[in-house]
């Protein structure tokens, strides 16, 4: 019934996603609003539920049935996050709350120990969670952000990467894919430019994880930061990749319960890898839930994923493409997103529109302020795909664009 | 439904749309959240508005309702819009909105609102 090119079944997959069955103003739901969350599947809900009717307990502090069970389960879905993107082991996987928390977990720890004058290179294509930490820990210490410059197909300007890496350079951190553009940077090689210089390489992997195989070692990577809520996990958990090294070296970023060794009225010694960064309960219903959604990815295989949201994209910005009046925003090489305006109608009413048509998808700036200033533009609408999405959906969506053009007369 | 034909009539055919070289006060609004931009120009006599005239751009909503407001202000005294509430502005547009909408709708009352604030506070003698 649902014809596509793709090897996955998709029926089958759609049926995993409880929420797809929804109707919204009518309408059969489509959701083309996964770069800010993805939906979840009926494995991660059950195992939440799971753990909470049988195992709910507080992990390394009890020794009871339950405690250990819980303890193994959270523990265990470091393990299955260590080898979804190739990491030596579960040590280097911290959790955190989501992709904000890991990147200010690095800026903070990392600056701390930066001098005056010293310099972080970010880009004009990141978003405020991996822009605004920087800008206000440069601000309080006294450093110099850099910005790397997007050419005008939206990708990295190999001469401004040049520019803003050198010797001054300690951190460079930069978004795996844009939220906006879908742009795929080449981190593997800006690593190494990075490395070079001898400045770390920080990645926002937020849009890069769910979406594609990733190879935190090839890569290069010193740091990797992504959110389990855009990758068929729950909210309140997110992923820190860190290098070993460098996580025994830094300072905590929060201090509490369970990230310690030993506490005593003069110092404290702090807990091994990774608990000396989980301060505190954790949220532990979503880290089990996570490694769920992981197993999900898995058993599908990543490189499947990507395979068919290249198919999903292509096919929507080669019918966005034949509306007349459609503006699209980004490179032709893309992750699962496709930003685009109607004429010079506002976004928001683009948006507004397709809602009433059961299609959900974002508008507005996206959380990048700067690039919308860069692109020239208020707030664009952004259109983007997971694998449970359809051809047909994208049929759906662009009649659903039709009608805004009908509504407002261009 | 949003989009009725009032709100598209007066997005695409805006009333009063333009600026006023001696206005008494004008003043500008933005909305960062959506880049929706209003500027409105009052001349003001013996307490009463006697003109209005507005800029802008935005979405429909945005624009809908600054078009409305300037027909319904004119002529109206100071002390009068100061009571203006946000229900006048829901009723005047007669649309259901989002939480996330209304700050479209209300951009032309605030402008309108602090507009008259800086008027009195500044300008008034
Ligand atoms: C590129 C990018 N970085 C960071 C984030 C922030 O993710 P979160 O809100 O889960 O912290 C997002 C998602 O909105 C994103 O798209």
């Amino acid at each position: 019934m649902l014809s596509t090119k793709t090897i996955l079944d998709i029926e089958s997959i759609r049926k995993d996603f409880p929420i797809l069955q929804r109707r919204v103003h009518g309408k059969p739901l489509v959701y083309f609003d996964n770069a800010a969350t993805s939906q979840k599947p009926k494995q991660v809900i059950e195992a939440m539920e799971f753990y909470y009717k049988n195992y709910n307990a507080n992990i390394h502090r009890s020794i009871h049935e339950l405690g250990e069970e819980a303890t193994a389960k959270f523990e265990e879905a470091h393990g299955k996050i260590a080898d979804f993107i190739k990491a030596d082991s579960y040590q280097n996987i911290i959790f955190t709350k989501n992709t904000t928390e890991s990147l200010n977990l690095v800026a903070y720890s990392l600056t701390a120990g930066l001098k005056k004058g010293d310099e972080i290179a970010v880009s004009q294509m990141e978003h405020h969670s991996n822009f605004v930490p920087w800008q206000q820990l440069a601000k309080q210490r006294g450093l110099k952000l850099k910005f790397i410059k997007i050419d005008d197909e939206g990708k990295l300007d190999g001469e401004s990467i040049r520019e803003n890496i050198t010797k001054k350079t300690k951190i460079v951190s930069l978004t795996h894919v844009s939220n906006v553009l879908g742009t795929i940077n080449p981190i593997g090689e800006i690593a190494k430019i990075a490395h070079e210089n001898d400045a770390l390489m920080v990645v926002d992997g937020a849009q890069a994880a769910p979406h594609m195989p990733i190879d935190v070692k090839k890569l290069d990577a010193d740091f990797y930061a992504f959110s389990g809520h855009k990758m068929l996990g729950p909210t309140g958990i997110g992923v820190l990749y860190g290098k070993k090294e460098l996580l025994e070296s830094m300072q905590p970023f929060l201090y509490g319960g369970e990230m310690i060794r030993e506490v005593t009225f003069d110092g404290t010694s702090f807990n091994e890898l990774p608990w000396k960064f989980e301060a505190g309960t954790m949220n532990i219903a979503e880290g089990v839930g996570l490694g769920v959604a992981i197993d999900y990815l898995t058993k599908i295989g990543m490189n499947h994923v990507q395979g068919r949201d290249k198919e999903l994209v292509s096919y929507a910005v080669e019918k966005l493409s034949e509306v007349d009046g459609v503006t699209i925003y980004g490179p032709k090489e893309r992750g699962a997103v496709v930003s685009f305006n109607v004429d010079n109608i506002h976004a928001h009413d683009v948006a507004q529109i397709l809602d009433s048509e059961g299609v959900a998808i974002r508008a507005g700036h996206h959380c990048c302020m700067p690039l919308m200033s860069v692109l020239k533009v208020p707030a664009t609408a952004r259109a983007s795909f997971y694998l449970y999405n359809t051809e047909q959906e994208i049929d759906a969506f662009i009649n659903g664009i039709h009608k805004v053009k009908n509504v407002f007369g261009v | 439904m949003m989009y009725q034909e009032n709100i598209l009539d007066h997005y695409k055919s805006p009333r009063n749309f333009g600026k006023i070289d001696k206005a008494s006060v004008h003043h500008h609004e933005y909305n960062p959240l959506c880049g929706d931009e209003i500027e409105m120009f009052l001349v003001i006599e013996d307490k009463k508005i006697v003109d209005v005239k507005f800029n802008g751009h935005g979405c429909a909503i945005s624009q809908a309702s600054a078009s409305m407001l300037t027909e319904q202000i004119k002529g109206k005294s100071v002390e009068e819009l100061k009571k203006l509430t946000k229900e006048n502005i829901l009723e005047m547009l007669g649309i259901p909105l989002s939480p996330v909408r209304l700050k479209c709708a209300l951009l032309s009352l605030d402008t309108l609102k602090n507009s008259i604030l800086i008027y009195e506070k500044y300008i008034e003698r």
